[in-house]
């Protein structure tokens, strides 16, 4: 489904450059379920950016699907974060002033969709994360842990192949990290890529594959 | 996106900031507010002057000495020609077929006394008939007597202000009053009249022209007026006149006609111009309403970066980002210029219950352009904001970088 090749992202510092990820080959399997992993500035974030195709890497090959991004232009990346991909963030960024459902909605309001489908599929979204009774409160009106399952069910809401999650327990205490985590394997279960980004070893190692990142290279990458 | 879809979030993100949209809101009301009832003021001083000038009837060809280019100019500066308007002249045309009536005049400054007050004053000299051309009102007593054009009489009819400064609070009728060396007998005393073709008729005092010409010493007539029968007869009657005028006088055309109405057109042209250079001054405040709108706008892009980011990074392309910003800012012009039209109207509406005799009116166009004016300002201000938002780097904006 991914294949990096001599992959690298170099940002310029003042009058040095940084190198944040280093000429990387990487393939990952539709399914797989994946945990970046490594110390900070190792380039993990980096490298889910790029996955996500909100970063261009400075050099090196990516195809997502069999496709070149290299060649795809601002409008097509849009779309294909759009259709294929899910974000899920460490700090939830959900929308202040919109409901729980209109969170999830706003994927499917942002490509178009009629309303009478964005209010299936959002209710869908909604109850899978076990949150329908919540639809209509605020994210103010929400705990942590709930914040962060109304985020799942927003990036799963056009039901992506790939599901990228940086730090999705970072803000969470352990019980609510639990059920998130739980949540992201059951949707990991039902086919999609899941790609987990964390410092947590003990979330790190739930995965079936573990990528070990350091100073922008992959310094492991073990099948559990 | 739908289009619905864009008002529907645009609006959103306006009303999750309530205080900030109504303060930019009521800046943007305050410039179109001001162009309104700027608008309204400059109308209404046209349409104040074009009344006043309509009061002396729009049946009226005035013809004066030499020929000039256009009537405008001060009198006196028109005494350019060798042969002067005389009362022949007016005899002649109160011949023409389609003429109600024949007014000459003389004018001139004179000092007026009656016992012990004494002053300076206009001194007009005509006939009966002016009393229908310049359709004065009569307060006390009766206007000039009907006379033959060359026959003096020592009667004068005097203006309300000179009446007040002459003889305070009695009755001047049958008073003498001292013209230069002459004593004139008080017939009538004009109703206010006010200004009107630049003479105020109310320092004014009337004689017949013969009186006047001796007074002045002086055969030539400053102005004729002559009343056609309909506004229809004016331009056979000018083209009679003219031709008329000429013969008299030798085959020279050396008068110059002109009608009421080319006064009224020249004088509503000066204050049409007028009127759109206020609009213009007020036009400044939209201005300034519109780097308001910009300036908020760029701080509402800066405090939702991590908003943006996540729109881009949940599909939305850079120009739908443009666009939902640029909606924000039109929807901020759209309801300035409505409530600034309400307000506008509100100031008209209390303007004109202050000073009911000034016509304020604010023209259709006035609105039209200032709600224009306040959209194209939320559109040209809100670009530059939209376009930062649109270029944001998702990864820096998400992470608040």
């Amino acid at each position: 489904m991914i294949r990096l090749e001599m992959l690298s992202r170099v940002y310029p510092v003042g009058d040095t450059e940084v190198r944040a990820l280093d000429q990387v080959d990487l393939g990952i399997e539709a399914g797989e379920y994946i945990s970046l992993m490594g110390p900070s500035g190792s380039g993990k974030s980096t490298l889910l950016n790029v996955l996500g195709l909100l970063d261009r890497p400075t050099q090196g090959i990516y195809r997502l699907e069999g496709r070149d991004t290299q060649g795809l232009d601002e409008l097509q990346r849009a779309q294909l974060r759009s259709e294929r991909i899910g974000f899920v963030f460490q700090s939830f960024h959900l929308l202040p002033r919109l409901s729980a459902f209109d969170n999830v909605a706003l994927p499917l309001v942002l490509a178009g969709k009629p309303p009478h489908e964005r209010r299936e599929q959002a209710a869908q979204a909604l109850a899978a994360v076990g949150l329908t009774e919540r639809a209509h409160h605020r994210p103010d009106q929400l705990s942590g842990g709930q914040r962060q399952r109304v985020a799942i069910a927003r990036a799963t809401v056009t039901r992506p192949a790939l599901l990228l999650a940086d730090e999705p327990t970072g803000n969470l205490d352990s019980r609510s990290g639990e059920e998130v985590i739980g949540l992201l394997e059951e949707l990991n279960t039902g086919g999609i890529t899941l790609i987990v980004v964390t410092h947590d070893p003990d979330i790190g190692a739930r995965a079936r594959r573990n990528i070990l990142l350091h100073d922008g290279r992959i310094a492991e990458d073990r099948q559990a | 996106m739908r289009t619905r879809d864009h008002l529907g979030f645009a609006w959103g993100a306006l009303t999750a900031s309530r205080m900030r949209t109504l303060l930019v809101t009521l800046a943007a009301a305050i410039g179109v507010a001001a162009v309104v009832i700027l608008t309204a003021l400059g109308e209404g001083a046209r349409q104040y002057i074009l009344g006043e000038f309509s009061q002396l009837g729009s049946e009226l060809l005035i013809v004066l000495p030499g020929k000039t280019e256009k009537g405008g100019g001060p009198p006196g500066f028109i005494f350019e020609t060798e042969r002067d308007l005389t009362l022949q002249d007016a005899a002649a045309l109160r011949r023409l077929p389609h003429v109600r009536a024949v007014s000459p005049l003389s004018v001139g400054a004179i000092d007026i006394s009656a016992g012990a007050h004494a002053r300076e004053a206009i001194l007009l000299g005509s006939d009966a008939s002016f009393e229908q051309t310049r359709k004065l009102e009569m307060g006390r007593g009766e206007f000039l007597p009907p006379l033959d054009l060359n026959e003096a009489q020592a009667v004068v009819v005097i203006g309300m202000t000179l009446a007040r400064e002459l003889f305070g609070n009695a009755s001047p009728l049958g008073q003498w009053v001292r013209l230069g060396q002459r004593r004139f007998r008080v017939v009538g005393v004009l109703a206010e009249q006010g200004t009107s073709l630049g003479q105020n008729l109310d320092e004014a005092a009337i004689i017949p022209v013969a009186s006047a010409q001796a007074l002045f010493d002086n055969p030539a007539l400053f102005r004729i007026l002559i009343e056609v029968e309909s506004r229809s007869h004016l331009p056979s009657v000018e083209k009679a006149a003219r031709r008329l005028l000429t013969e008299l006088h030798q085959g020279e055309e050396d008068v110059t006609l002109i009608t009421q109405d080319a006064v009224l057109s020249t004088f509503d042209e000066i204050f049409g111009v007028l009127t759109l250079s206020v609009a213009g001054i007020a036009a400044i405040s939209l201005l300034v309403a519109g780097i308001i709108i910009m300036n908020v706008m760029l701080v509402s892009v800066s405090q939702r970066r991590a908003e943006v980011g996540l729109l881009m990074a949940l599909g939305a392309p850079s120009g739908l980002i443009l666009r939902l910003f640029l909606l924000e800012a039109l929807l901020i012009g759209l309801l300035g210029a409505l409530a600034g039209s309400l307000l506008g109207r509100a100031g008209v509406l209390i303007i004109a219950e202050a000073y009911p005799s000034f016509p304020v009116m604010t023209p259709t166009w006035a609105y039209l352009a200032a709600a224009g004016t306040a959209l194209g300002a939320g559109m040209l201000f809100g670009w530059l904001p939209a376009r930062r938002a649109a270029r944001l780097d998702p990864v820096r904006a998400l992470t608040g970088r």
